[in-house]
């Protein structure tokens, strides 16, 4: 450790200072809204990014390369990174797996995304953003990654964009070693996102592929493993993919008593029951909605143009944690009814729960 | 102008329970179309605004440090004066109204912003948006009719200290947000009844003493000190650039219910009021401006006054867009759509200021005294 004069200090309480005498000039904005209009990805300034390329992938999946501002504290590969963008006006925030190794030297992220029908973020992001658009992020978060390690003997289930998590991961690299099996669902060959550079891996001998395209030999069942990959339940399995196979690898591995060696990464949750539906008043922001057992709460509060904290939008990530004053609601995923009186305190996660009759959300 | 339900012609006599209704169905047509338009190109009008006036404020300051220097001073006062309009009229009215909560963006929310203003944004939208607009020229209840210090209507009865009523008025347009802060905070009325001492009353007098402090510190001391030895011709810069923008602001929002025209409304009258009822009162309650595009966004769009009180939480470029529409059907139902250049509905709003200092003539419609008829409905 070297010693060094305590100036830091100092320094910090100059630099405070004179951030305040700049607030008492632009009161009762802040300096920041000046700033953001020439360097919106200064650091210091809330995590944005600029795009910098979109790279078509298949015919409905693109790559978006994103320039993180300045605040940017990297990622692991399998990580995900929350991004807010501007569709038709409107600020979107949805979860996309990063793509890109960490650390690359041009300081660049990339996620890709697959449009799925009427899917409103994706359709913007695949066919029509432009290079230049700055979109809102934050830092990445989640942990469908590699132990520091990483185990000898790996297995990959992947679907459609369920890929993108796993790419990162081969993109990094695993130990020389290591004995890696990938396989993946698409519907024909031409669908296989990162198709040329996956074979290509497969080439070099980094991993041996197995390619199921679905649309000629139909959806891969977990018991055709045992064939592919005879010794699968040896492997530390990672899994990523469309709610139904997720759901039957789960059960799969838990029926062999194995489920702590099984990783997986869910796009959305499963819904199991809608609440009853009912009146939401969200009581800051003086806004009252009528929602039905279906919409999750986070979503009436956009629509009627409430300012709600989100996330991962699928009940992971707790960034949409709000209290509920009174009232009840219902658990999307698994049907459980949350109460509250005041002063229960009870807080709610809303992007999985539903109104089950009147209730008062804290915003 | 005389409460809508004592007038001899009373302009609504013609229409029937069904007719009103059917109005308040066209008009939420209307407004049904404009919210399933509303998207990227509105985004970008509001962000547009937003970015000239931040650089409009910045470079105006920045000039004026050299204010010492009469073209600097000319320059930059006429910058920020134009900078402070469109802060409080075009982006921090309609942002405080909702107009863009829509887009989800929290730097551009009702809830999160802060306007260049004496009063804080929170007190401003309780008085404006929840008891202007829901009782818009109801006497005695929307307290903006005469803001509890004027006579503006026959209805409201004489007393002699309205004699100094255009005095009043004078000087509340001078110093219109220091006006406009002490009548959100109530202060004539909680003073008459003791509310003053309440704790709740106690923090919001604070709040804008806050306030208030923050924006004397930014405007009279801050930037002048900044300008060096242009000190004394930065003051006066500041202190014209708000006279400016209070006169402007005052002018603008006289023109939108006093002018003659306008009706107003008996207070029994808005109980058990229906959906079409209330859009026909703020149809007639409310008169425009015309004139140009810079005006237009100059005022706020408060020249849309009959459009923005019908829909006061559409985006306000899309006022322009559906005033021949509404207008419209003002035509097709025989309602007068009060509008008129600036100077004209100045000078109208001004002579009933005028007019009502003194007390109503016997025996003589004291509409008759007002200058010629204003432009409306097919003019
Ligand atoms: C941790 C995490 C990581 C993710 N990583 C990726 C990624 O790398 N690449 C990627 O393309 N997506 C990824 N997603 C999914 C992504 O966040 C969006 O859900 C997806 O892009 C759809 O959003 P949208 O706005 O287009 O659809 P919406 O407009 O929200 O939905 C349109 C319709 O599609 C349905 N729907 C929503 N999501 C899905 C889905 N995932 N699959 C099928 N139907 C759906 C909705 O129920 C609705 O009916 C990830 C999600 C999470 C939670
Ligand atoms: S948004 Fe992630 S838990 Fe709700």
């Amino acid at each position: 450790m070297t010693t060094t004069v305590p100036r830091r200090p100092q320094k910090a309480s100059f630099r405070t200072r004179l951030l305040r005498l700049a607030e008492t000039v632009t009161t009762p904005l802040l300096p920041e809204d000046y700033l953001d209009l020439v360097a919106p990805l200064r650091s210091g300034a809330a995590l944005r990014g600029r795009i910098v390329a979109v790279r078509p992938e298949t015919r409905d999946a693109a790559t978006v390369v994103i320039q993180p501002g300045r605040g940017w504290r990297g990622h692991r590969p399998g990580q995900y990174v929350r991004l807010g963008v501007d569709v038709d006006g409107v600020r979107q925030w949805r979860a996309y797996s990063l793509t890109s190794v960490p650390a690359s030297r041009d300081g660049r992220i990339a996620i890709t995304v697959k449009a799925i029908p009427d899917g409103k973020v994706s359709n913007h992001l695949v066919r029509r953003v432009r290079p230049g658009t700055i979109v809102q992020l934050d830092q990445a978060q989640g942990d469908f990654t590699l132990p520091a390690a990483a185990p000898e003997r790996v297995l990959f289930l992947t679907a459609g964009s369920g890929i993108t998590p796993v790419m990162a991961m081969l993109r990094a690299g695993l130990p020389d070693r290591a004995d890696v099996v990938l396989v993946h669902s698409a519907p024909t060959r031409a669908d296989v996102i990162f198709g040329a550079e996956l074979r290509a891996m497969a080439e070099a001998g980094a991993l041996r592929l197995v390619e199921r395209h679905t649309e000629a030999d139909g959806l891969l069942g977990v018991s055709e493993l045992d064939t592919l990959v005879p010794d699968h339940l040896d492997r530390e399995a990672w899994a990523c993919g469309p709610v139904g196979m997720l759901d039957a690898v789960e059960g799969y591995w838990t029926v062999n008593g194995l489920v702590d060696r099984l990783h997986t990464e869910r796009f959305r949750p499963t819904v199991i029951s809608p609440g009853e539906g009912g009146t939401v008043t969200f009581t800051g922001s003086g806004v009252t909605v009528e929602a039905d057992g279906a919409t999750p709460i986070l979503d009436a509060g956009e629509n009627a143009g409430v300012l709600m904290p989100s996330g991962c939008r699928m009940g992971i990530c707790f960034g949409c944690v709000v209290p509920l004053r009174q009232g009840a609601v219902r658990d999307l995923r698994n049907g459980d009814l949350t109460t509250a009186v005041p002063g229960d305190g009870v807080r709610i996660q809303t992007c999985v729960s539903a109104a089950a009759g009147t209730c008062d959300i804290e915003l | 102008m005389t409460v809508i339900q004592k007038k001899a012609d009373n302009p609504i006599a013609h229409l029937s329970a069904e007719d009103i209704e059917i109005i308040g169905k066209e008009l939420d047509a209307i407004r049904d179309r404009v919210i399933a338009d509303r998207g990227e190109r509105d985004a970008r009008y509001i962000r547009k605004v937003i970015k000239t006036q931040r650089t409009l404020e910045i470079s105006s300051r920045a000039v004026l440090l050299f204010s010492l220097f009469p073209p600097a001073w000319v320059v930059g006062t006429a910058g920020l004066t134009v900078a402070k309009i469109l802060d409080n009229m075009e982006i921090g009215h309609n942002v405080l109204h909702g107009q863009w909560d829509w887009m989800r963006d929290p730097k551009i929310h009702s809830t999160s912003w802060e306007w260049d203003h004496v009063s804080p944004a929170d007190q401003w939208k309780r008085s404006h948006n929840e008891l202007h607009h829901r009782f818009t020229n109801v006497v005695g209840k929307d307290n903006d009719l005469g803001y509890g210090i004027m006579r503006v209507d026959e209805d409201q009865p004489w007393k002699p200290a309205y004699l100094g009523q255009p005095l009043y008025n004078l000087i509340n347009a001078c110093f219109f947000e220091y006006g406009i802060a002490a009548y959100d905070l109530e202060l004539g009325e909680s003073l008459r009844d003791g509310r003053h001492k309440s704790p709740e009353f106690r923090a919001r007098l604070r709040a804008v003493g806050r306030k208030i402090r923050r924006q004397v510190l930014k405007d009279y001391v801050v930037h002048p000190l900044l300008s060096g030895p242009s000190f004394l011709s930065t003051l006066a810069a500041t202190f014209t650039a708000n006279l400016l923008r209070n006169l402007w602001s005052h002018s603008v929002i006289m023109c939108g219910h006093f002018p003659n025209g306008v009706e107003t409304f008996e207070k029994t009258s808005i109980e058990g009021e229906t959906k079409g009822e209330w859009y026909l009162r703020q149809m007639l309650g409310s008169a425009n401006i015309s004139g140009s595009r810079l005006l237009h966004i100059m005022t706020g769009n408060l020249s849309y006054q009959i459009e923005h009180h019908l829909f006061p939480d559409l985006p306000s470029n899309r006022y322009q867009e559906i005033a021949p529409q509404v207008r419209a059907l003002f035509d097709r139902y025989g309602l007068k759509y009060t509008t008129g250049p600036l100077p004209k509905q100045v000078a109208s709003a001004w002579w009933k200021v005028l007019r009502l200092s003194l007390p109503n003539r016997r025996g003589k419609q004291a509409q008759s005294l007002a200058p010629a008829p204003l432009v409306s409905a097919g003019a």
